[in-house]
């Protein structure tokens, strides 16, 4: 019997990981925390992509987690920079305190 | 004249017209549309332009159907058409074109000659009107309208002028809007038509579904190869046809609109009933003649009718409209209602000359018709104007000394609607009342021969009354001639009153109506070789003054005995009288007849009620299932489903990303699956 993961040990990770990040953003409060959690879910899918990249024997999907990193941390920035003037106007980064869209 | 000499004098010259004479038509046709475009567009504000317009326009279009006539009238020419695709809805395909024959080059010539010289008038007989250009536009508007159905060919294109001249006759009869009554008046012309229309309407619809064309040429092609192709309800088309011909031509029972139209404005009234919209009907009936040829066939609910055809009816209603408006017009003291009458009367005589199988006696009738009537209403216009708007024959008189001209030619129109030979009216009333000899109808011929009595007398009453005798107020002891452009074009329509059935105007229409059909009907061919036997010179005049009396003398005797009866009693009771003897002579009937018959009591009575039951349930309807149930409704369901729905916007970003992760999960469910 062979220690050597296979695909089916990264796939589980990486539903695990995309599991537990879905639950922060569902589940927390705090809007920083729902980003974190955000972030968890696109490294479940990077790991995902991969664990099918080396595999498979094909490249494609490392090509692709580069793009997604950079596009992650374009995301973030710009992510970031909202919830901080949203905390600069409100004086709260709780999303229970941002209902204004509500009718 | 001699129109054949004429006609080979174009025909020589014509080369440069006659490739294209459906352009000549085209243009006529638009000439006054674009005047009314013109003024409205552009010299709104200048009376003399708009006028300059309008009859610019109109005169034009007068001198290229002149053209038009000599190219095309005169000759054998077969009708030129010159379709493009209007309207293409399934099965139905609608051309516009225009027919080119003889029949309608006359009318074009009817309608211009006498819009023109009716819009020379108005520029003396609105003089001063604030809203002069606006009058223009609706003359001009008018005259495109009726040019229209003159030109048709198809039963769809004619409905649309058809409607257009019903449009246009509402404004010009509204055109003192101020005034209540010209409003009513407009509003009842309108409806009233309407009423018509709707048949109308619905017997083109018949014929449609039938014979699957609405093209006049090709329904004619159609009927003449299979006669039973409309089945069992080719009388009931003819007839529904008919409705429409009933509301323009104003035939018993939707007459009564046409007196109340004498509200507009004199020139108006005189457009209307010479030249445009009453003839219309008639023209309608001419035009689809080929409707009425085919074999008598009722539906089972109607077959009580027996072997009476459409026509039988047709000539029916229009000998009863012309005895009624007869004696309603023998108790008015209203110069135009007299006059408006005596139209309702000869627009009797022309249906029923249709009814009687004779298209080209109504058509002979209808030209000279309106030369008279148009000169009679211009010279009843050139009378209330001088009597500063006075209407009332009793309050006139003496007027023979002060307005020679108007009187001299209101007589000439007078004589010749009474029918005196050798004025055209005796000829086109003479070939009517053959029409009804020859093809069996002893009833409206002796019905026919009353009413020319009958024409004479209240026609002669008018003029005794209000032309001869001593002034009876004021405003007609001071009255004064009219000017120039009022007086003219009476002296001008005096002419053809006189003279138009010097040319063979009758030969030239039952050629028309009756070659093609191998049925040559009446006077014609017999004549010229009766007249070829005595010297040419001779003969010409024999033709022309004495051809009734030598063919069919009955009806021409007995058309003078009655025009010397009626002026006879005509004369005796109102020589010099100062007040109307007829009311003691005859009591109540004269009462009634002075009352229309008390037909819009009797209208307002029965029809009001029932149209104001519908108009209730229309409203209960409209409000309660339309705007209750369909629109509240629609409204009100729209508004709870928004409500249900507000309850998922919580708010919250959490509960919608919830959602859309279910969502995601359940596509990706049931994608897997």
């Amino acid at each position: 019997m062979s220690l050597t993961p296979g695909l089916h040990h990264f796939l589980v990770v990486s539903a695990l990981l995309f599991s537990l990040g879905l639950l922060g953003v569902l589940a927390r409060r705090n809007l920083l925390v729902i980003y974190m959690g955000l972030e968890l879910m696109l490294n479940a899918a990077n790991l995902a992509l991969v664990a099918f990249s080396r595999f498979n024997a094909n490249l494609n999907g490392q090509v692709m987690v580069f793009f997604i990193i950079t596009v992650a941390a374009a995301e973030v920035a710009v992510g970031l920079a909202l919830i901080v003037a949203l905390y600069r106007k409100r004086q709260s980064a709780h999303v229970e305190d941002l209902t204004s869209l509500k009718l | 004249m001699d129109v054949h000499a004429a006609h080979n004098a174009v025909t020589a010259a014509a080369p440069a017209f006659s490739s294209r004479p459906e352009d000549i038509a085209w243009f006529i046709l638009l000439l006054p549309l674009l005047a009314a475009a013109g003024i409205t567009l552009i010299v709104r504000r200048s009376n003399f332009l708009a006028a300059t317009f309008s009859i610019a326009a109109t005169v034009t279009a007068f001198v290229l159907s002149f053209v038009l006539f000599l190219m095309f009238g005169v000759g054998d020419a077969a009708a030129v058409t010159s379709p493009f695709a209007w309207l293409h809805a399934g099965e139905l395909a609608v051309n516009l074109g225009v027919t080119v024959d003889k029949l309608s080059t006359l009318m074009l010539l009817v309608v211009t000659g006498v819009s023109a010289l009716v819009q020379v008038y108005s520029v003396g007989y609105m003089h001063g009107d604030r809203s002069f250009p606006r009058f223009f536009i609706g003359l001009s508007l008018f005259t495109f309208s009726m040019l229209g159905i003159v030109l048709a060919d198809n039963f769809v294109m004619m409905f649309l002028f058809w409607e257009l001249v019903g449009v246009s006759s509402w404004l010009l009869i509204g055109f003192w809007y101020e005034k209540e009554s010209a409003a009513d008046a407009a509003k009842k012309a309108f409806l009233t038509n309407r009423l018509g229309d709707f048949g109308f309407l619905l017997g083109i619809i018949i014929i449609w579904a039938a014979a699957g064309t609405v093209n006049f040429a090709e329904l004619s092609q159609k009927l003449g190869a299979h006669p039973d192709l409309l089945g069992s309800l080719a009388s009931v088309a003819g007839l529904l046809v008919f409705m429409g011909a009933m509301g323009k031509s104003a035939q018993f029972p939707l007459h009564v609109w046409l007196p109340d139209a004498m509200e507009g404005p004199t020139p108006v009234s005189a457009l209307i009933h010479a030249a445009t919209m009453v003839a219309a009907g008639v023209y309608m009936l001419c035009r689809v003649f080929f409707l009425y040829q085919v074999e008598t066939a009722w539906p089972a609910a109607l077959a009580f009718f027996g072997s009476i055809s459409a026509l039988d009816i047709i000539g029916g209603i229009g000998a009863f409209t012309a005895l009624l408006a007869a004696l309603m017009a023998i108790q008015q003291n209203d110069i135009k209602r007299i006059l408006a009458y005596s139209t309702l009367s000869q627009l009797g005589y022309m249906v029923m000359a249709v009814g009687c199988g004779g298209p080209d006696a109504a058509m002979y009738h209808l030209t000279t018709h309106a030369g008279f009537k148009a000169l009679l209403f211009l010279g009843a216009g050139s009378v209330i104007h001088a009597c500063h708007h006075e209407q009332d024959i009793w309050k006139m008189g003496g007027l023979r000394k002060l307005m020679p001209k108007t009187f001299l030619t209101f007589a000439l129109g007078t004589a010749a609607l009474a029918g005196l030979p050798p004025l055209s009216g005796f000829y086109s009333k003479d070939a009517v009342l053959l029409a009804a000899l020859d093809n069996g109808h002893p009833v409206l011929f002796g019905l026919g021969v009353l009413i020319a009595a009958m024409t004479t007398f209240y026609m002669l009453r008018l003029v005794l009354v209000a032309f001869l005798g001593s002034g009876r107020s004021e405003a007609a002891g001071h009255a004064h001639e009219s000017p120039g452009a009022m007086t003219w074009p009476l002296v001008i329509l005096a002419v053809p009153s006189v003279m138009l059935a010097w040319v063979p105007l009758g030969d030239y229409l039952t050629h028309h109506f009756f070659t093609d059909h191998g049925h040559v009907h009446g006077h014609g061919s017999e004549v010229i070789s009766f007249g070829a036997t005595i010297s040419a010179a001779f003969g010409l005049v024999n033709h022309i003054l004495f051809e009734p009396f030598n063919h069919a003398p009955l009806p021409a005797f007995l058309g003078t005995g009655a025009l010397i009866i009626g002026a006879w009693i005509a004369v005796t009771l109102y020589w010099n009288a100062e007040r109307d003897p007829l009311p003691k002579l005859l009591g109540s009937f004269a009462r009634g007849m002075r009352n229309r018959f008390y037909f819009d009591e009797i209208y307002e009575a029965i029809f009001i009620p029932l149209h104001d039951l519908v108009a209730r349930l229309a409203d209960w309807f409209d409000r309660w299932v339309v705007g209750g149930l369909a629109v509240r409704g629609a409204h009100g369901s729209t508004e709870l489903l928004g409500r249900a729905l507000r309850i998922v916007q919580s708010g919250n970003l959490q509960t919608y990303t919830f959602f859309f992760v279910a969502g995601v999960a359940l596509v990706v469910l049931i994608a897997l699956k």
